[in-house]
């Protein structure tokens, strides 16, 4: 039986314990009082725990305790692909003869990391269908600002500078459009059509000489596939744009079909996602951006690249759209999405995307007695239910959620895409097995009978967390972001 | 395949449940000429035996260095209890804390990073952390932007690490804003140049680095006065470890306070992971970008921890939002915290002390070589400049052929050299004396 814990690490600190052990100082006589002016030396005492190790230990295994992780269960949250983390992808990045090396080493004393960072975007070129990849960017959303960048450069590059319009499906991710607002670029939203694509009618007369390009995922957030793709590419290029996908979706199709066959000029991958590179509670990723033949030169500085004699190299490009990190992205990332793909292998790249859809498509065939699925037909890699079936509950998708905490779950995605306003988007991916998405099922089920004889336990849900709804309002009207503004 | 669960049985079932024939038809809807019909040209699968040799191969392909490389990046130790934490999955594999009842363990570590980092910078309000240090500049530029309103020209002092200030550049070109460079004096800001600048009231915000690039500590005394009368913001990228013996970006008047968590015992990693960290006052809370945690209570009264002032992200307001930023860097800003944790504030002055010993005592035995010059008279605390009489790619040929990495070369006779508390004397001696005889 796991205890209570509800301490801060600042509630344990007692005045003259300490958790740190550190060299002897071998230089006698040098004192920051004297080498720096008292003017520019810290006066006030920042109030940092005092703690011994072990404390630091209990506290932090305890908060981990509340916490729920793949690793802890099922976690359908769509559109975050929270597949398996392999463990040996964990090893691989802490390898010593990698995870010591400073940015500033000579290229000749890190070949075998420039290897690591230049095979992947290889294979990343590969799956994809792109002709190169940077994989500086840290993570998607910033991918789609390179990615955008490197659209607006091309442009710029080419003396069109009026293109300054970018077009956003009205299903898209959030960080779409704020992406696009970042790199200086307006926003046109396009409409879906009742089957929740892009509505090519509707596109048609947006596209201008000042359309920079436009931003889709394919399969769209609703997990249904962009038919239309050629024909959506052949007008968005005659008009002079670029097509950049959001790769979010990729784990949808990996292995079936490629973005770059499908007339996509720029894209972002998730290795997070996609690529079995863990959370992290919200980070750290990585957002590689590939782009299409002819376009290379524009990928953000530093580039890796390869001699003839077979030599890695760091080059920049004055062309680039500029830099977009501190170095070559996040590393430690990039060592664990290669050692997942050379762990697969070419033989089990390609059932990624098959096992994926076949995963959602029973689920999503399994529940839609009980929940309203309003888009019907084969999905993608995830699907979205409108709330429940039986509308007279009272239940709401948020109470749903909830209750699925209560049985060892984490919710699906909530209250997106905005094009319904019951969303539950269910995105299983291809590592649970028939017998943990059939429990799943049995809960749903079990959980809408629940919505229907006694709605209160699911309206007050959940029971059994370690602790129960929050006040959010109390939270943002009267922010106590810090333990100081916390004790008052 | 270790990772799909999927017997035939089980594939034979499901495709039933589905409506679908065969898995071919579950991509039925597909355009012929799309669908991809080779083998990848990728390896085939490797075992775990197999991806452990291959891996030792390619390490055996980088070099070990003695390290003296810093320019925002430092050796600093990490203890040991770090790893396992950050490795248990119930933190390594969860998503972002949308779901509050059972992600209180991030939450919470999250609201202990921000009170540990508010407390480093003084300022009052510390988001969730962001990518590194140079995304998060960037980031405190747009911030000074959009509470100027009108204003799109930003003021950054040429003591900044030029790896900050080309993203900074970047994001400024595509972003609208013009930046323009304060020139240095000295190695230091030329806050008369500063003043000038600041008189055609057009600028939105003032970015300084502490300490700078050349690891001097500039004296900023009068700095946040003279933006704050030509209502501009002054936003200071600092060390955060260094801020246990330097006054903080608060006690010089910053508004915002940046930079990379890296020192605070992130291995060095290639470049990455590393995580960002952003404080400002309250005043600027709501042009904050990224995650904020804060706390409140429960149904039952139980104090607990959330995600809050979501109103200014981009899955709310989008295009609108302060920023495009999604997720933040949070399993490396639970490391840091378990770092600041141990350490408290007495270990990080600790450190401190060791790497100015260290720094100071190299660049006297380095001057004393005859070789080697201070390339500025000015204070510093772990790194410093130095001007070398054989040009500088020379000398660090020669330590690389000890196993030293020489540190970063900032001119042709230029180094830019960094010890933190790991450089042992032997090792200090080893790259003096390698100088003397060259």
């Amino acid at each position: 039986m796991i205890r209570n814990y509800d301490k801060l690490i600042f509630e344990l600190s007692k005045e003259g314990r300490t958790g740190y052990s550190l060299p002897k100082n071998e230089f006698e006589g040098y004192c920051i009082c004297k080498g720096i002016p008292q003017n520019m030396q810290r006066t006030d005492v920042p109030e940092l725990p005092q703690v011994t190790e072990f404390d630091v230990v209990r506290h932090y295994t305890n908060l981990s305790n509340k916490n729920f992780g793949v690793d802890t269960g099922f976690y359908p949250l769509g559109s975050c692909t929270m597949k398996y983390n392999p463990r040996i992808n964990e090893e691989i990045a802490a390898h010593p003869a990698f995870a010591g090396l400073h940015p500033d080493y000579p290229v000749e004393c890190t070949q075998g990391a420039l290897e690591v960072y230049y095979n992947l975007a290889q294979s990343l070129s590969e799956v994809s269908g792109l002709a190169a990849f940077t994989l500086n960017p840290y993570a998607g959303a910033h991918g789609e600002l390179t990615g955008l960048m490197i659209m607006r450069k091309y442009h710029m590059l080419r003396g069109d500078y009026k293109r300054t319009k970018v077009i956003v499906p009205d299903s898209a991710h959030g960080t779409n459009p704020a992406s696009a607002a970042v790199c200086g670029l307006q926003i046109v939203e396009v409409k879906s059509t009742a089957k929740g694509t892009v509505d090519v009618e509707d596109l048609k007369p947006l596209l201008d000489d000042t359309v920079a390009g436009i931003m889709m995922t394919n399969p769209n957030t609703l997990g249904i596939f962009e038919t239309e793709i050629p024909e959506i590419s052949r007008l968005v290029h005659e008009c002079g744009g670029l097509l950049y996908y959001d790769g979010a979706n990729l784990n949808a199709v990996l292995g079936k079909c490629r973005p770059g066959d499908m007339g996509f000029d720029i894209m972002h991958i998730n290795l997070h996602k996609t690529f079995s590179t863990p959370h992290g509670g919200g980070g750290p990723g990585d957002g590689p951006v590939g782009v299409r033949a002819g376009l290379e030169h524009l990928l953000p500085n530093p580039q890796v690249k390869k001699d003839a004699d077979g030599q890695f190299y760091i080059d920049t490009d004055e062309s680039s759209a500029g830099y977009v990190s501190n170095f070559l992205g996040n590393f430690g990332v990039i060592m664990r999405a290669y050692t997942y793909i050379l762990t697969l292998g070419r033989e089990n790249v390609k059932m990624v995307g098959p096992l994926a859809v076949l995963n959602a498509n029973y689920v999503k065939e399994s529940l839609k007695a009980d929940y309203y699925l309003p888009i019907e037909g084969v999905c993608k890699h995830e699907f979205v239910f409108d709330g429940l079936v039986d509308k007279s509950t009272g239940v709401t998708t948020l109470d749903i959620a909830k209750r699925l905490l209560d049985y060892g779950y984490h919710a699906p995605t909530i209250y997106f895409p905005l094009l319904f306003h019951q969303s539950i988007m269910i995105e299983p991916t291809e590592t649970e097995s028939k017998e943990t998405l059939d429990e799943f099922i049995d809960v749903m089920k079990r959980v809408a009978r629940e919505a229907a004889e006694n709605p209160d336990v699911v309206k007050s849900a959940p029971h059994t967390t370690p602790v129960r709804r929050l006040d959010e309002t109390t939270a943002a009207r009267y922010p106590k972001t810090t333990y100081r503004q916390m004790k008052g | 395949m270790k990772y799909f669960p999927h017997t035939q049985d089980d594939i034979d079932k499901m495709l039933q449940v589905a409506g679908v024939k065969s898995m071919d038809d579950l991509f039925g809807e597909i355009p012929g000429q799309l669908l991809f019909n080779r083998e990848f040209a990728l390896p085939e699968a490797m075992s775990e035996v197999e991806i452990r040799k291959f891996f030792d191969a390619l390490g055996k392909k980088n070099n070990q260095l003695i390290c003296f490389a810093g320019a925002g990046v430092e050796d600093h130790y990490s203890p040991s209890i770090i790893a396992p934490i950050i490795s248990r999955g119930e933190f390594l594999t969860a998503y972002t804390p949308y779901q509050p009842e059972i992600s209180q363990g991030t939450l919470q570590y999250i609201f202990e990073y921000q009170s540990m980092i508010s407390e480093l910078t003084g300022l009052d309000v510390t988001n969730a952390s962001m990518y590194d240090g140079t995304t998060a500049t960037a980031e405190a530029m747009m911030m000074t932007v959009a509470a100027a309103k009108k204003r799109n020209k930003v003021l950054v002092s040429d003591t900044m690490n030029p790896k900050v200030k080309r993203v900074i550049e970047t994001y400024a070109m595509y972003n609208g804003v013009t930046v323009e460079t304060v020139a240095q004096k000295d190695g230091v800001t030329d806050l008369e140049q500063l003043q000038q600048k600041l008189q055609g009231d057009d600028v939105a915000g003032v970015i300084v680095a502490q300490p700078n690039f050349y690891g001097i500590v500039e004296d900023y005394s009068g700095v946040a006065d003279m933006c704050h009368e030509k209502k501009a913001l002054l936003v200071m990228n600092a060390n955060p470890s260094a801020l246990a013996v330097l006054k903080s970006p608060a006690e010089w008047g910053a508004d915002i306070a940046c930079g990379d968590g890296q020192p605070l015992g992130i291995p060095m990693n290639y470049g990455g992971p590393y995580v960002g960290y952003l404080s400002c006052t309250n005043a600027l809370v709501r042009k904050l970008p990224g995650r904020i945690v804060g706390s409140t209570t429960d149904v039952d009264g139980k104090r607990a921890f959330v995600l809050t002032l979501q109103a200014r992200e981009q899955h709310i307001r989008r295009e609108k939002a302060n920023s495009n930023i999604c997720s933040n860097q949070s399993l490396m800003a639970l490391y840091v915290t378990i770092y600041m944790s141990v350490m408290g504030y007495k270990g990080l002055r600790e450190v401190n002390k060791l790497s100015y010993a260290g720094a100071h005592y190299l660049s006297e035995q380095l001057v004393a070589t005859g070789k080697c010059s201070m390339a500025f008279d000015k204070p510093f605390l772990n790194e410093f400049a130095i001007k070398t009489t054989v040009c500088a790619k020379q000398v660090q040929a020669a330590l690389l052929e000890k196993g030293i990495l020489g540190g970063v070369r900032i001119a042709d006779d230029m180094l830019l050299l960094c010890v933190t508390e790991q450089r042992t004397k032997a090792e200090i001696d080893l790259l003096v004396e390698t100088v003397r005889n060259l």
